[in-house]
C-alpha cells in the first residue's frame, strides 16, 4: 500500500525547492561578486615611504592616504573597489570591470603639482596645505553648488585670508590655472567654500583639490591585471565545464545507483543553490580558487551519497529489508561521513587561518561547500531517501541498489 | 580470486620511492617554473592569434620593449607568455600596453609583476598554511583514530602533493597562485578518501580477531576491497568535473585543472596502495613484538 503522506512528504521537499531555487537562482548568480580573475580588473599593492626627512608612516597617515585613494576612485565612478591597508606600510587597491587600467593606476598615485598663487603668481599654499577631504556641498541658502575644503593649518589660513580679502587667491593644478575665486571673508576655523558653476564642476574641483595631497611616495611592490574580455571568458567557460560535468555525474549517478543516486542529485543542486545563496547573502567575492573548492565540494557531496549508497548495497548483501537496509546504510556511514568532513573543516580554518589572498578565498568557499553539504547531502538527502522509501511507491529493492531478484521487474 | 593488495605492498613502496626520487632530482635540477606570484620581475600574457616560434618572438619583443625579455612560453595554442627578470615600472607597462595592443590583433594583454618581498611572503605563506592544515588534521586523527593513522595519512598526501608538484616541473608548466588552489583542493581529497578507508579499518578492527600480522593484513586488504566500488567511483565522479573544465574550462584554468586530474587521481592511488600499506606495516610490527615474550 502506498503512504500518500510520505510521498506527498517527499514531493513537498522537491517542489518547494524548485519553486524557490527556480525563480530566484539567477538573480542570486548575477548579484555574487566575482573576483578580478573571473571579471578581469587589476590589484596593485604600494608600500608608503616618506616623502620628508623625519617624516614616519603610521596608522594614521596610512588611513588617511586610504581615504584619500578611495575618494579618487570613487570620484572617477569605478565602482565597488577594494583598498585595504596590509601590514605596517601597504596598501592594496583592487579594481574590477572594464575600465582604462592604464588611466585607473596613474590616477592613483599622481601626486599632482597644486598651488594657490596671490595675484602677484607668489605660491601661498600647496595641496600638501589641505587635509584630503575636499567634496561637493551645496548652499544652504541658495542651493548654489560649491566645494568645501579643509586647511590642514587653521592659523596659516586665516592669515592669507586677511591678507588678500577681496582679493582673487587663484588655484593651478600642474601650472595650469583652474580657478580664480575671490577671498570674500577672514575665515578663522580653516573651513571655505568655493563656489562653484555647476554640480559637475564641483565634483571635479573637489577631485583635483583632494588629488593634491597623498602624504606619502607610494611604490608599486607587486601588481597583475587580468583582461575583463579574459575574465569573462573563464568564467563562462568554466561555468559551461561545470554544467557538462553535473550531466555526466547526474547519468552516472541515476545508472550505478539508481534512486538513491537520482536522490543524491537533487541533493547536489540543492547544495549548488544553498552554496551560491550564502556566498551572495555574506557578500563574498568569489575567485578562481573558491570555484577550485566548489569542485571539491561537489566531489565531497557526492562522495557523501556513495557512502551510503554503497553501504544499503552492503545490507541488501546481507538480507535487510529495504527500510532496514536504508536506516542501516545512512546510520553506519554516519561516523564516516562525520570523520572526513570534520578533517575538512579543521584543513579549512587552518588555511583561513594562516593563508593569504587566495588561500583564504579558498578556504572560506571550502567550509562554506562542507556546512552546506551536511546540509544537503547529510540532512535532506537522507530525509528524501526514507520517505520516498516509507512511501512504498516502488516495492523493488532493485530500485534502491539490491542486486536482481527472481522475478523482480528490472 | 581477488587480487592481494596487501601482501603486494613492498611493490608499491618501492614505486611510490622510485617516483618520490626521480620526483626531487627533477625538481633540484630542472627547478620550478614559477609564476611572477611566487618569483620577483614581471610577465606578461597576451594572445597571438597565430602560431609563434618561443625564440623569435622573444627577439622580436625584445627589441620592441626596449630590455631584455628573458624568456617567451607558449600558453595554450596561441598564447605567449614573456618573462622579465626586472620589475618593470609603469611606465614601461604602458608601453607594453600600446606596442601589443597595436600589434596583436585581440591581444588582451595580461601584465602582473612582484618585487622580490612580496613574492618571498606569498611563497612562505602558502606553504605554512598548508604544513598548519596538515598539523591539524594528523591531531584530529591522532585524536579520533590513532597516531598511526594520522601519520599514515599525512605521508600518503604528501607523496601526492610531490607528485604533482614534480610533474609541474618535468612538463615545465607555471607554478601560480591558481596552482596553490589546486594543490589544497588535491590535499582535501586526498585526506576525505583516505579517511573513508581508514574508518573501514577501525570498524573492522572491532569485529575481527587480530592475532597475527596476517589477520592484519587480511583485515586491511578486506577492508581496502569493501571500500573499493566506493572508492573507484568517487574519485570517477571528481575526475568528470576536473575533466571537464580540463577540457572546455579555457586557457586560464588549464593548468589548474591538469593538476588536479593528476592530483585526484594519484590522491585514490595513493589512499589504497600508500596510505593504507604504511599503517599496516607499522601496525604489524607492534603485533610482532611481543610474540617473543609470549612464547
Amino acid at each position: 500500500m502506498i503512504k500518500w503522506s510520505r510521498l506527498l512528504g517527499f514531493l513537498l521537499i522537491v517542489a518547494l525547492f524548485f519553486g524557490l531555487a527556480v525563480p530566484t537562482y539567477n538573480k542570486i548568480w548575477s548579484e555574487i561578486t566575482l573576483g578580478l580573475d573571473l571579471q578581469g580588473g587589476f590589484d596593485v599593492l604600494y608600500e608608503l615611504e616618506p616623502k620628508k626627512p623625519g617624516q614616519v608612516v603610521d596608522m594614521e597617515g596610512l588611513i588617511a592616504t586610504k581615504d584619500a585613494i578611495e575618494r579618487r576612485v570613487d570620484e572617477s565612478g569605478i565602482s565597488e573597489p577594494i583598498i585595504q591597508i596590509e601590514g605596517t606600510d601597504r596598501i592594496r587597491v583592487q579594481m574590477a570591470g572594464v575600465f582604462s587600467q592604464e588611466e585607473a593606476k596613474k590616477m592613483l598615485v599622481q601626486s599632482p603639482k597644486l598651488e594657490f598663487k596671490n595675484p602677484e603668481g607668489e605660491v601661498l599654499a600647496t595641496g600638501e596645505d589641505l587635509k584630503s577631504n575636499a567634496k561637493f556641498v551645496t548652499d544652504p541658502n541658495t542651493n548654489a553648488p560649491q566645494v568645501a575644503v579643509e586647511f590642514k593649518d587653521a592659523a596659516e589660513f586665516k592669515k592669507i585670508t586677511e591678507q588678500y580679502l577681496g582679493q582673487i587667491v587663484s588655484i593651478w593644478l600642474d601650472d595650469k590655472v583652474l580657478q580664480e575665486p575671490v577671498i570674500q571673508s577672514v575665515i578663522h576655523d580653516g573651513n571655505a567654500v568655493i563656489s562653484q558653476t555647476s554640480a559637475d564642476d564641483a565634483r571635479a574641483m573637489a577631485k583635483y583639490l583632494n588629488s593634491g595631497t597623498l602624504e606619502y611616495k607610494m611604490n608599486e611592490i607587486s601588481s597583475f591585471s587580468v583582461s575583463p574580455t579574459l575574465g569573462e571568458e573563464a568564467l563562462v567557460k568554466t561555468l559551461w565545464a561545470g554544467l557538462y560535468s553535473f550531466i555526466l555525474i547526474a547519468a552516472f549517478m541515476v545508472i550505478v545507483y539508481r534512486l538513491p543516486g537520482l536522490v543524491a542529485m537533487i541533493a547536489l543542486l540543492m547544495y549548488a543553490y544553498l552554496l551560491f545563496a550564502t556566498v551572495r547573502y555574506m557578500g563574498i567575492v568569489l575567485t578562481l580558487p573558491g570555484l577550485a573548492a566548489l569542485v571539491l565540494g561537489v566531489g565531497m557531496a557526492v562522495d557523501v551519497n556513495i557512502i551510503s549508497a554503497e553501504r544499503m548495497k552492503d545490507e541488501f548483501r546481507m538480507g535487510k529489508s529495504l527500510l532496514s537496509a536504508t536506516i542501516m546504510g545512512q546510520k553506519r556511514s554516519m561516523p564516516t561521513i562525520i570523520d572526513a568532513n570534520i578533517t575538512s573543516i579543521i584543513a579549512g580554518f587552518l588555511m583561513y587561518w594562516f593563508g593569504t589572498g587566495a588561500i583564504k578565498s579558498f578556504a572560506v568557499a571550502h567550509i562554506i561547500s562542507v556546512l552546506a553539504t551536511f546540509i544537503t547531502a547529510v540532512l535532506i538527502s537522507r530525509l528524501m531517501l526514507q520517505l520516498l522509501v516509507r512511501s512504498n511507491l516502488i516495492k523493488n529493492n532493485w530500485w534502491y541498489g539490491a542486486p536482481k531478484q527472481k522475478g523482480g521487474a528490472a | 580470486m581477488r587480487f592481494d593488495i596487501v601482501k603486494n605492498r613492498k611493490w608499491y613502496f618501492i614505486i611510490s620511492a622510485l617516483i618520490a626520487a626521480a620526483g626531487i632530482l627533477i625538481m633540484l635540477t630542472m627547478g620550478l617554473n614559477l609564476g611572477t606570484d611566487f618569483e620577483a620581475g614581471s610577465r606578461v600574457q597576451f594572445t597571438v592569434g597565430q602560431a609563434f616560434v618561443e625564440d623569435e618572438l622573444r627577439d622580436e619583443l625584445t627589441e620592441a620593449f626596449g630590455f631584455e625579455v628573458d624568456s617567451v612560453q607558449k600558453a595554450g595554442e596561441t598564447d605567449a607568455i614573456a618573462r622579465i627578470a626586472h620589475k618593470i615600472t609603469e611606465a614601461e607597462e604602458a608601453h607594453i600596453n600600446d606596442y601589443l595592443s597595436k600589434t596583436y590583433e585581440n591581444a588582451k594583454p595580461q601584465i602582473s609583476s612582484v618585487d622580490p618581498i612580496v613574492a618571498r611572503e606569498l611563497a612562505s605563506k602558502a606553504i605554512w598554511a598548508i604544513i598548519w592544515a596538515s598539523v591539524g588534521i594528523i591531531l584530529y586523527m591522532a585524536v579520533r583514530f590513532e597516531y598511526r593513522f594520522a601519520i599514515s595519512g599525512v605521508i600518503s598526501v604528501l607523496q601526492v602533493v610531490l607528485v604533482v608538484v614534480s610533474l609541474f616541473a618535468l612538463l615545465r608548466l607555471e607554478i601560480d597562485i591558481s596552482f596553490i588552489a589546486a594543490v589544497l583542493t588535491i590535499v582535501g581529497y586526498s585526506i576525505h578518501d583516505t579517511i573513508v578507508i581508514f574508518d573501514r579499518i577501525r570498524e573492522n578492527l572491532k569485529h575481527y580477531k587480530v592475532k597475527t600480522t596476517e589477520d592484519l593484513e587480511n583485515l586491511v586488504n578486506d577492508s581496502v576491497w569493501q571500500t573499493m566500488t566506493r572508492s573507484i567511483n568517487t574519485v570517477l565522479t571528481v575526475v568528470f568535473s576536473a575533466g571537464m573544465l580540463y577540457l572546455i574550462g579555457g586557457d586560464a584554468i588549464k593548468n589548474f585543472s591538469l593538476a588536479l586530474l593528476i592530483g585526484l587521481v594519484t590522491g585514490a592511488y595513493s589512499s589504497i596502495f600508500i596510505a593504507s600499506q604504511i599503517w599496516v606495516s607499522w601496525k604489524g610490527r607492534e603485533l610482532k613484538k611481543p610474540k617473543p615474550t609470549q612464547a
